[in-house]
């Protein structure tokens, strides 16, 4: 009889830990999940196969861009080089691609790289010149946007067929190919990061980096490594849009630089560092860009979009922190 | 024949922070096998030499062997690498990890690819938790989840995965429960059996009593004698801490002709398990101290008055009148009449960068401006009249208040206070970081303050200023009010003593 109370109290304690862990990332997916019944309702063909597909390949580089704001974002800092790093790689991309498949993977894991020392980059000169981030990536943007320019002063360029059809196209004219690369980036990159002792070290000392080195933990290469893994996924995000959009762009990543900080707000990520993920993320970029298929069914004048965006992430940041209606030290709100 | 070397050997250590010496020319030796507490009052030195001890603070000059060899530590990892593992009173956990990620964050199991094995992870915990006796703490938990103290019981557990030869803990048994302070005093004892270690900082003398083997007694940067448990007793102890070194002028107190008018009633005032049926009054005129332990309540009851708490019950009443304070705006305004003068200026009481004018108006420029707009010159020649009044030392009033001094900053904040004509004053260690002379001058500032009719609630952790200020004293223990003290009753044997939870007629002074 006690054995089962106890056991009951142990299954309410763990839901309500499970509740109470996943608040905001579970806001995130009731955001989307009401933004897909909304979009549903409206297009009777939104899950066909072709819509679907269409709709995550417009969703998948502010996903990834995101991501990489994610890694970033978990230290404490914040990343305003995403978008020039997506820009600089999406550039050099189209610079690099030959005509045949073995030159191709050559140029994208040079891509890959270039991402990852732009993240690098980032992460020496705030850990070593122990400066803001915010003020290190401001600059550093301008300086991976001029990159890009400079690889790609007008656009264009070559993107072969094969890589696109790879990336965007869908996997026995069902599965969207973008879903299953966003499986794959996070199986192979995401966990394999989260999972390991340096992951564990990232979010500690993003949760408090006093107590992260008093432990005895190089706190310093921990976060190297978060904006390195920034830089990497950054540079995913490029190698999409390339794929997406056939060309190279200078000025193609501009716009995910305060996208990819709004998903990860949206994703219940804290700024402050030392929790959350991407799942959260990937909620919230579907979410935003859910927004702009219902806009578009519901006849409303494009230029609104942004409007529209802004009330919804407004919406679901307030939601997040209606606890803050539970502190009992009114001065805890403000330290 | 060779004795053994001892395990920690500190001679002659020195270290400066500032102009205040918080170690002088100290000495400390401990044995192996051994539990040994450290006692004094605050800022006798006790929490320096500890962290000297775990590599956090390095010192000025001096030697420390550790097993007779000549140590050179510069950081905690130096110090891990000796084995000395420290837990300190501020909590340094992760939050937002789990408890089992916090204890063995430095060394979690891993495979070759470096991807931690949570299900080992969890195990190891749990072993490890059952072998120290912490079992009801769920090591799957978030710390951010979990109660004070059994976030301190994860403190520990964490320093003790990494088998430390030297225990260190400033206050580790301050924040737990009490059956749980048995199981860190069984976990302690057997360290000792096993010939390790442990060097602890108590404020609780029957803790001391109980778990310690030799006790060591600081004050003033010096180390006065250490015993064996048993050797002293309670009166000499508490008479060594105190010594009379202090000699502090403090305004003299008033003759009482008439009883006092009430200003301030509480009724019982609850809030959080931490302020448990608090009943006080103070009348106006009057200053009354809080004392106590460190962290007995006494903060959480100005915060209270000052409307900074969601969720207290009980009655506050100012001038025989309930009152519903909900906000520092609220506490400030007419027919209340607060003022706080909070423990930390720099953040809570100062607005650092802006001039020293500025911050003195703070609180009063709604009555300086009109239609919203700053009347310049009445500001003016109001900070004026304060500035010369508080007698600050100040250049100019554009200056940014944080290129005064410590003593000169507290001035600002009393007058931004003294503008408002505030009826009571909450003051939180009013005197903290401020010089012997400028801190004269502030107790002279508060006793004419309350000449003039003010009451005043005075939470100090130095002794000397609750018995040279204060016509009554509380004393703080657990959230309660245990006992008041009056007068004469007023002495610095008597509030360590009630603090400790100790009967102050127990403590007989001894002669020198």
């Amino acid at each position: 009889m006690t054995a089962n109370i106890s056991v009951e109290a142990a299954l309410r304690l763990r839901f309500r830990r499970l509740v109470n862990r996943n608040f905001r990332v579970g806001l995130a997916f009731i955001a989307m999940f009401i933004l897909l019944t909304i979009n549903a309702a409206l297009n009777p063909r939104f899950f066909t196969a072709p819509v679907l597909t269409s709709t995550s390949n417009q969703a998948m580089t502010l996903i990834f861009a995101g991501m990489a704001q994610t890694s970033v974002v978990v230290t404490g800092g914040i990343d305003l080089s995403v978008g020039p790093i997506i820009s600089l790689t999406n550039s050099l991309a189209s610079t690099l691609f030959p005509r045949n498949v073995p030159g191709g993977i050559g140029a994208i894991i040079v891509v890959l790289l270039a991402g990852a020392l732009c993240g690098l980059v980032n992460g020496l000169i705030v850990v070593y010149g122990r400066l803001q981030p915010i003020i290190v990536t401001l600059a550093t943007a301008s300086i991976f946007g001029g990159i890009a320019l400079y690889l790609r002063p007008t656009p264009g360029g070559f993107v072969p067929d094969w890589y696109n059809a790879v990336l965007t196209q869908r996997i026995f004219g069902l599965i969207p190919a973008s879903l299953v690369f966003l499986l794959l980036v996070i199986l192979v990159v995401w966990t394999p990061f989260r999972r390991s002792r340096l992951g564990m070290w990232v979010y500690a000392t993003g949760s408090n980096e006093a107590a992260t080195y008093m432990s005895g933990i190089n706190v310093n290469r921990a976060k190297l490594a978060a904006y390195m893994m920034g830089g990497l996924l950054a540079a995913i995000a490029g190698l999409f849009i390339t794929a997406q959009t056939q060309s190279g762009n200078a000025s193609t990543g501009a716009v995910f630089t305060l996208q990819s900080i709004a998903v990860v707000v949206l994703g219940g990520t804290s700024l402050f560092g030392g929790s959350g993920g991407v799942s959260g993320t990937i909620a919230g970029g579907f979410t935003l860009r859910l927004i702009s298929g219902i806009l578009f069914f519901a006849n409303v004048n494009p230029l609104q979009q942004p409007l529209w965006e802004g009330a919804v992430m407004l919406i679901a940041v307030v939601a997040g922190a209606s606890r803050i209606f539970t502190v009992k030290n009114r001065l805890d709100i403000l330290r | 024949m060779d004795t053994p070397p001892l395990l920690v050997q500190v001679t002659n250590v020195t270290k400066r922070f500032g102009g205040t010496v918080a170690l002088n020319e100290a000495s400390f030796a401990c044995r192996h096998g051994s539990i040994h507490a450290l006692v004094g009052e605050n800022g006798a030195g006790k929490s320096t030499l500890v962290k000297m001890l775990a590599g956090v603070v390095v010192p000025d000059s001096g030697q420390i062997d550790i097993n007779g060899q000549l140590s050179t530590m510069q950081s905690p990892a130096d110090a891990a690498r000796l084995g000395i593992v420290p837990v300190f009173q501020e909590l340094s956990l992760m939050t937002s990890l789990t408890v089992a990620e916090n204890v063995f964050i430095s060394n979690p199991p891993h495979n070759r690819l470096g991807l931690v094995n949570q299900r080992k992870l969890r195990q190891q915990s749990e072993a490890l938790f059952a072998d120290l006796g912490f079992s009801h703490v769920d090591p799957d938990a978030l710390v951010s989840e979990l109660p004070l103290a059994q976030r301190q019981l994860v403190e520990i557990a964490k320093a003790l995965s990494r088998h430390p030869q030297i225990l260190i803990m400033d206050e580790g048994t301050s924040a737990l429960a009490v059956h749980d302070v048995s199981l860190v005093f069984a976990v302690m004892r057997r360290m000792r059996d096993e010939g390790r270690s442990v060097i602890f900082i108590s404020h609780r003398m029957d803790e001391v009593k109980e778990i310690a083997d030799h006790l060591t007694i600081f004050r003033d940067g010096r180390n006065l004698g250490s015993f064996v448990t048993g050797e002293v007793n309670e009166g000499q102890m508490v008479q060594l801490m105190i010594g009379h070194s202090l000699e502090e002028v403090f305004p003299p107190k008033p003759e009482i002709t008439a009883p006092r008018q009430p200003l301030l009633e509480v009724i019982n005032l609850s809030w959080d398990n931490r302020l448990n049926n608090i009943n006080l009054s103070v009348g106006k005129g009057e200053i009354v101290g809080l004392g106590g332990l460190d962290g007995q309540g006494q903060g959480e009851l100005l915060f209270a008055l000052f409307g900074l708490l969601n969720g207290i019950t009980g009655q506050i009443c100012i001038e025989g009148k309930p009152r519903h304070i909900n906000s520092p705006s609220v506490a400030a305004k007419a027919g209340i009449n607060l003022a706080l003068i909070p423990e930390d200026r720099k953040t809570e009481g100062l607005i650092l960068k802006m001039s020293v004018g500025n911050n003195v108006t703070m609180a009063t420029i709604d009555e300086l401006s009109r239609f919203g707009l700053i009347d310049e010159r009445r500001e003016l020649t109001t900070i004026q009249r304060v500035i010369q009044q508080m007698q600050v030392k100040v250049s100019t009033l554009k200056a940014p208040v944080n290129t005064l001094s410590g003593g000169n900053q507290q001035k600002v904040v009393i007058g931004k206070w003294l503008l408002t004509q505030a009826k009571l004053y909450l003051l939180h260690d009013p005197s903290r970081g401020i010089d012997v002379g400028t801190k004269q001058e502030i107790y002279r500032l508060i006793r004419e303050l309350a000449d003039q009719g003010a009451g005043i609630l005075y939470f100090s952790t130095e002794l000397a200023e609750l018995v040279g200020m204060c016509d009554r004293v509380l004393i703080f223990y657990e959230g309660k009010v245990i006992r008041e003290l009056v007068g004469a009753e007023i002495t610095q044997q008597a509030i360590v003593s009630a603090g400790m939870g100790l009967n102050a007629t127990v403590v007989e002074p001894i002669e020198k």
